[in-house]
């Protein structure tokens, strides 16, 4: 069942001197419970794609059908935690802009947060954790209003190496363990490979889709066990052929 | 406990700090007595420079009249007033204005040649306008200070973080939302300082109306004192008016520090 229909997006900038065509031609089908990663050189307007999926921009053209009912949850770049709230306050931002700040929700928020090791970090505040508390705090506050699909704008690229292998794994642990869809755009190929079950690449602007491979590994587990997959190489490779770096 | 190294590392900087505060009323001590010492021995002209005693004197003599504690309060209370209308007012004009972009941009030439303009060449048309009292007195101190409040605080809205109002937008949140859960409380430390700046700004402003009209306050002291040549009035009055200034503007720094202690509990 697919849960997201794009067909024939494309996107237009417009300035004062000119237009700038950022997407063109970009269609996609998103299932249920899936993990699609959007590779592409950089500046090549990936981020623009998510931001017309989670409608804080208008395509230009093209077609989106998703069911009404469905919710969006979006992860930016930067965690964009509130510096005076503490990590608890900061978890349930996105039920109190809903006004919905039931119970039930709470109690949930509670459990994530119990969960994926923030317990004893509640009456903390945002300055005093690690990048990686701090990701995965972002990550809670945006699971807290329940959404169905979760759009993820280069997540992890704030972080240093070490810390970036470590949260992608939690992240896409406690993403799969919440059987949430993601679409999640990055240039880091090898995390999209060890994340995504169907990964698309793009090509310079406009971003046309050059390619689309679904990443099939033998013994799939968690993105650092997936690295070591024996296919891992093969698509990396392939990828890294279709997007073409100059250097 | 602490180690050693930690004892005396704050050792080390308990004494530095004592050192600063020390000097800094040594010095003060150390103006009154050389200003009191050149008086006395008449090595300077003690009726145009005053001298501590007699500033004293003037302060003893104004408080048996009943008049001291008058003058201080009607200075006070119109700066009191004049405060609180240009800092919330400031801050509300600046948060309809960060509200309405298009007003914003309609007005902004306006808004940049009252800042630029003196304030008080305005003063002889408030004066006809809003007549010779307290009404005059507090309006200049506005127009000094409500232009680069609202400047100053608008400024401080539209640099709030983006990515923070594309987060909030992503859930869906509401222009007055976005305002009261993030523009507002991310940028209290900003209002913080454009009230610190605005005492000091509705201060000139009240000295500035109390010399052109007023029949009490520190400025009416000093202008007087100045007509008739009396000069220990006025440094009186001058030296009033710098210890209401930093009471002033401690209850601020107070207000900032209570602030800073409600954010980490």
């Amino acid at each position: 069942m697919d849960i997201l229909k794009v067909k024939n997006l494309k996107k237009i900038y417009h300035t004062k001197t000119n237009e700038i065509l950022a997407v063109d031609n970009f269609s996609l089908n998103l299932k249920q419970g899936e993990f699609v990663a959007i590779v592409g050189p950089s500046g090549c307007g990936k981020s623009t794609i998510l931001s017309i999926l989670c409608g804080l921009d208008k395509a230009s053209e093209g077609e989106i059908k998703i069911d009404k009912n469905l919710k969006f949850g979006y992860m930016l770049q930067s965690d964009n935690l509130f510096d005076w709230r503490n990590i608890y306050k900061n978890c349930l931002l996105g039920l109190e802009l809903e006004n919905n700040l039931t119970k039930n929700n709470i109690e949930y928020v509670n459990k994530l947060l119990d969960t994926y090791g923030l317990k004893d970090f509640k009456k903390a505040y945002p300055n005093n954790l690690s990048g990686g508390m701090r990701q995965r705090t972002s990550l809670i506050r945006t699971l807290a209003t329940k959404p169905d699909i979760l759009f993820l704008d280069e997540p992890f690229s704030a972080l240093d190496y070490q810390t970036r292998l470590a949260v992608s794994d939690d992240v896409y642990q406690i993403i799969k363990k919440e059987k949430k869809s993601a679409i999640m755009v990055t240039h880091d190929l090898s995390e999209a490979i060890s994340m995504a079950d169907r990964v698309i690449v793009l090509t310079n602007r406009p971003s046309k889709i050059k390619n689309i491979y679904e990443i099939k590994l033998t013994n799939k587990g968690t993105p650092i066990q997936n690295r070591k997959a024996k296919e891992f190489s093969y698509y990396y490779d392939k990828i890294w052929k279709d997007i073409d770096y100059h250097v | 406990m602490y180690s050693k190294e930690h004892k005396k590392y704050l050792k080390k900087i308990r004494i530095n700090n004592f050192l600063i505060k020390f000097t800094q009323i040594l010095i003060v001590l150390l103006f009154i007595f050389i200003w009191q010492f050149l008086a006395d021995n008449e090595l300077i002209n003690t009726f145009i420079s005053s001298s501590p005693k007699s500033i004293i004197n003037t302060m003893i003599s104004l408080y048996k009249d009943g008049t001291l504690f008058h003058h201080l309060w009607i200075t006070f209370y119109e700066v009191l007033i004049s405060f609180l209308i240009a800092s919330i007012g400031g801050i509300l004009i600046a948060t309809i204005l960060w509200r309405f972009k298009f007003l914003s941009k309609v007005i902004d030439p306006y808004l940049t040649i009252l800042n630029s303009l003196p304030k008080v060449s305005l003063g002889p048309i408030i004066i006809i306008i809003a007549g010779a009292g307290t009404k005059s007195i507090i309006i200049m101190a506005l127009f000094i200070s409500i232009i680069i409040t609202i400047i100053n605080v608008q400024q401080a809205f539209i640099s709030t973080d983006k990515n923070k109002i594309r987060l909030l937008q992503s859930f869906k949140a509401k222009p007055h939302q976005i305002f009261f859960k993030l523009i507002l409380p991310s940028n209290y430390p900003n209002l913080i300082n454009v009230c610190k700046v605005n005492i000091g700004l509705v201060f000139i402003g009240v000295i500035m109306g109390e010399f052109l009209v007023s029949k009490a306050g520190v400025g009416y002291l000093i202008m007087y004192g100045s007509q008739v040549f009396n000069l220990n009035l006025v440094m009186t009055g001058v030296i009033l008016l710098a210890i209401m200034a930093s009471l002033m503007y401690y209850l601020i720094v107070l207000l900032e520090k209570i602030y800073l202690k409600n954010i980490r509990n």
